[in-house]
């Protein structure tokens, strides 16, 4: 039997095991929703702009690690989709996101509604594909869901024009697809990881440092083994919180430019590193000259192209991180007996002192909320086991530093674009995925008006996210950087008006809540968590010129941290 | 240092953008590209001139690989190799010197004139990059109308190859 290419879509979509199709309507796609509203199987998410959608689809990949996915009109529904698709390719999280196209006829016409979607997403893509003809439908599909999630996954796009939608074609869902361009490499070069290994045993300061790669190939266990077979300190970066569990004593925090002192400074005296699935983001390394200066540098990575891109690495380990982590860990074991375990003591000791600075301490006895503050009670209330969105700005820094991830997939954030507008859709996303889960969107005053509108989905579909909004009146981390680097010239980072956000929560069917006094955090979150149905938007009004620290100035050395205001290094 | 990258990629819409788009993102230089399809008509064999570091060089051919359309590349620079590239030159050629002077020219170069007009000649030149600057420069004060150069095919020597 002949189907259309609507019809097909949507089959393909069910057989692939598609749950959840986040999207929006238009003229281009009239024919696949016309299909989607025939059947049951693929649940549709209506959201309030396209850019919810993608956020939304990132949200539930990030926290599931299946493919997140997206439906969207031509033109204005492909274009408000590219920011959700670019944070999604920095972070590299697998999508696949079809755009409607005009009929293939029209294209390039100018024809109403038409905008060159594969040109325009080419850059932020793992691929696209243009579908011309209905008879490569399902494969181009399928096609497509593999390159998204295998190997480093990506956001890959679809364009599917009008007429290939009404076009008729037999159908046969396609199990498996061959690529012969694409073939991502899993297995690591053995004399590379036997030569790793031999440097690790003998190192006398060894490190650790994870990143996302670790939480998309799922490789946390392996990481845990290897980290306590080993016996050194690990940091995991902002993409990788989670991976190893933040409570564990070999743990020393997030580095980089909002990283601990003890995760920076064992970073630049280590004698060997290893990178774990993270890539040298510049927000980590700092000056390049001065990264890691002593250390031999190892790096594990699915991505040949991550390796030796800014920081020259002397091991590199082209390989799932999984994969390569297990065959380490047998290497490891064996050669234990030879560690220096006295040079691995003073290391230790080193790091404690280090420690003992406790560069996260802040003032506990404010009268003012201290963002930090509601973030710690956000962890005690939630038992640390909440998923925690996120958005762009200084809450997320304190998000990420003092709520103390004990899972992968808990954290989601836009590390790599840096997206303000994500945290809320993506969510909406998680909770989905996690119907039962606990979701806070950590956010400020400034990111939660770039997606708001979201509020109306998250009502639809009834998803009681928790929003904790760390509103100091500002865009704060653009205060921050003003206050430190233009001398207190704070040009367009305040705005005059800002909506109150408890009657804007209420106006869409949500529960909206203030607090003023640290007092009345606790009582009021705890409320708040206890309404397990309904998402509640808590506005706290927190301390407004609190900033972020410790700080590295971009393009300083791991060691040339600020601590505080008050404290500085000697 | 120039280095000279060949290119097997998918025949399709969009492959060769993909390849621009890559340099031109990332900031890589690129000399020349030339791009056609090969005895198997679904390939398309790309050979990319470009300059760099060794590390840029390391980067460009990684990149080059991770494109999902590129099948197969070749860093011809690392071994022996043969490059060569085509020319179609006009040049003005009235009075009988000047002509003849053209024509002893050409043959020189080994090159052929391919069209005549009472006033011009149309010349075509194979050779390396640098040959076709020498003769270039060699025609002096003759006065070129045109000229199309198609930019670099390379291949390895010997019995090393790039096939799918
Ligand atoms: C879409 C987008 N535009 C601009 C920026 C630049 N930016 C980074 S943080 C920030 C301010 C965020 O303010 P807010 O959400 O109130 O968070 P705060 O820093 O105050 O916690 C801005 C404008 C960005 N990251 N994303
Ligand atoms: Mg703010």
């Amino acid at each position: 039997m002949e189907l259309n290419g609507a019809e097909i879509l949507i089959r393909f979509l069910k057989d692939q095991g598609v749950e959840h199709v986040f999207g929006y309507p238009g003229g281009a796609v009239l024919y696949i929703y016309d299909e989607l509203f025939k059947q049951e199987d693929v649940k549709h998410i209506l959201v309030r702009h396209e850019q919810g959608a993608t956020h939304a689809a990132d949200g539930y990949a990030r926290s599931t690690g299946k493919p997140g996915v997206v439906l969207v009109t031509s033109g204005p529904g492909a274009t408000n989709a590219v920011t959700g698709i670019a944070t999604a390719y920095m972070d590299s999280i697998p999508m696949v996101v079809i755009t409607g196209q005009v009929n293939t006829w029209a294209i390039g016409s100018d024809a109403f509604q038409e905008v060159d979607a594969v040109g325009i997403t080419r850059p932020c893509v793992k691929h696209n594909f243009l579908v011309k003809d209905v008879k490569d439908l399902a494969e181009t599909l399928k096609k497509a869901f593999y390159v998204a999630t295998t190997g480093r996954p990506g956001p890959v796009v679809v364009d599917v024009p009008k007429d290939v939608t009404m076009a008729t074609t037999e159908y046969i869902f396609p199990e498996t697809v061959e690529m012969r361009s694409y073939n991502p490499v899993v297995k690591g070069h053995p004399k590379q990881i036997k030569k790793a290994a031999e440097l690790l045993l003998a190192a006398k300061r060894p490190m650790i440092y994870a990143g996302g790669g670790v939480v998309l190939g799922n490789g946390s266990k392996e990481l845990i083994d290897f980290t306590r077979g080993l016996g050194a300190p690990i940091t995991n970066t902002l993409m990788a919180l989670g991976a190893y569990p933040a409570t564990d004593d070999l743990f020393v925090g997030m580095l980089g430019m909002h990283g601990t002192y003890e995760a920076n400074m064992a970073m630049h005296e280590c004698d060997v590193l290893i990178s774990v699935g993270a890539r040298f983001d510049d927000r980590v390394v700092g000056q390049i000259e001065q990264f890691c200066p002593d250390a031999t540098i190892i790096h594990i990575d699915i991505d040949p192209a991550s390796i030796s891109k800014s920081i020259v690495v002397d091991v590199p380990i082209v390989g799932d991180v999984a994969t390569v982590l297990t065959d380490m860990i047998a290497l490891i074991k064996d050669g234990k007996s030879g560690q220096d375990d006295k040079a691995l003591k003073t290391w230790w000791s080193q790091i404690n002192e280090w420690r003992s600075i406790d560069c996260l301490n802040y003032d506990r006895n404010s009268d003012k909320i201290k963002p930090q503050f509601a973030i710690e009670k956000l962890y005690e209330i939630t038992n640390g086991d909440a998923y925690i969105t996120s958005d762009v700005g200084q809450h997320q820094m304190w998000a990420a530093q003092y709520y103390k991830f004990d899972q992968p997939r808990r954290w989601i954030n836009s590390g790599g674009l840096g997206t303000m507008g994500f945290g809320l859709p993506a969510a909406i996303g998680v909770q989905l995925a996690h119907p039962d889960a606990t979701v806070a969107c950590v956010t400020g005053d400034a990111s939660i008006q770039m997606c708001i509108q979201e509020l109306g989905t998250a009502l639809q579909y009834n998803t009681p996210v928790k929003i904790i909004s760390l509103n100091n009146r500002y865009m704060g981390m653009v205060r921050q950087w003003q206050e430190f680097f233009y001398e207190s010239r704070y040009s367009q980072s305040y705005m005059e008006t800002i909506p109150d956000f408890v009657k804007l929560a209420e106006s869409y069917g949500h529960v909206g809540m203030r607090i003023e006094k640290p007092e009345d955090l606790e009582g009021a979150m705890k409320e708040a968590f206890a309404m397990k149905d309904r998402l509640v938007f808590m506005d706290i009004i927190t301390d407004q010129t609190e900033n972020v620290y410790p700080m590295i100035q971009a393009g300083k050395g791991h060691h040339e941290m600020h601590l505080s205001s008050e404290r500085e290094l000697a | 240092m120039r280095h000279i990258i060949s290119v097997l990629l998918e025949n399709e819409a969009g492959a060769l953008s993909r390849v621009a788009g890559l340099f031109s993102a990332r900031g890589y230089n690129i000399e020349s590209l030339t791009v056609a399809p090969t005895e198997d008509p679904s390939l398309s064999r790309m050979t990319l001139v470009t300059e760099g570091s060794e590390r840029i060089i390391e980067q460009i051919t990684k990149q080059l690989n991770k494109l999902v359309d590129v099948v197969k590349l070749l860093d011809l620079t690392e071994g022996a190799h043969i490059e060569r590239e085509m020319m179609l030159i006009k040049v003005r050629a009235d009075g009988s010197e000047g002509r003849e002077e053209i024509k002893r020219l050409i043959d020189i170069f080994r090159g052929r004139i391919i069209d005549v007009t009472e006033s011009t000649y149309t010349l075509e030149l194979t050779g390396t990059g640098s040959k076709l600057d020498s003769f270039i420069e060699a025609l002096g004060a003759t006065t070129i109308l045109e000229t199309v150069r198609s930019g670099i095919s390379g291949i390895a020597r010997g019995d090393k190859s790039l096939h799918a």
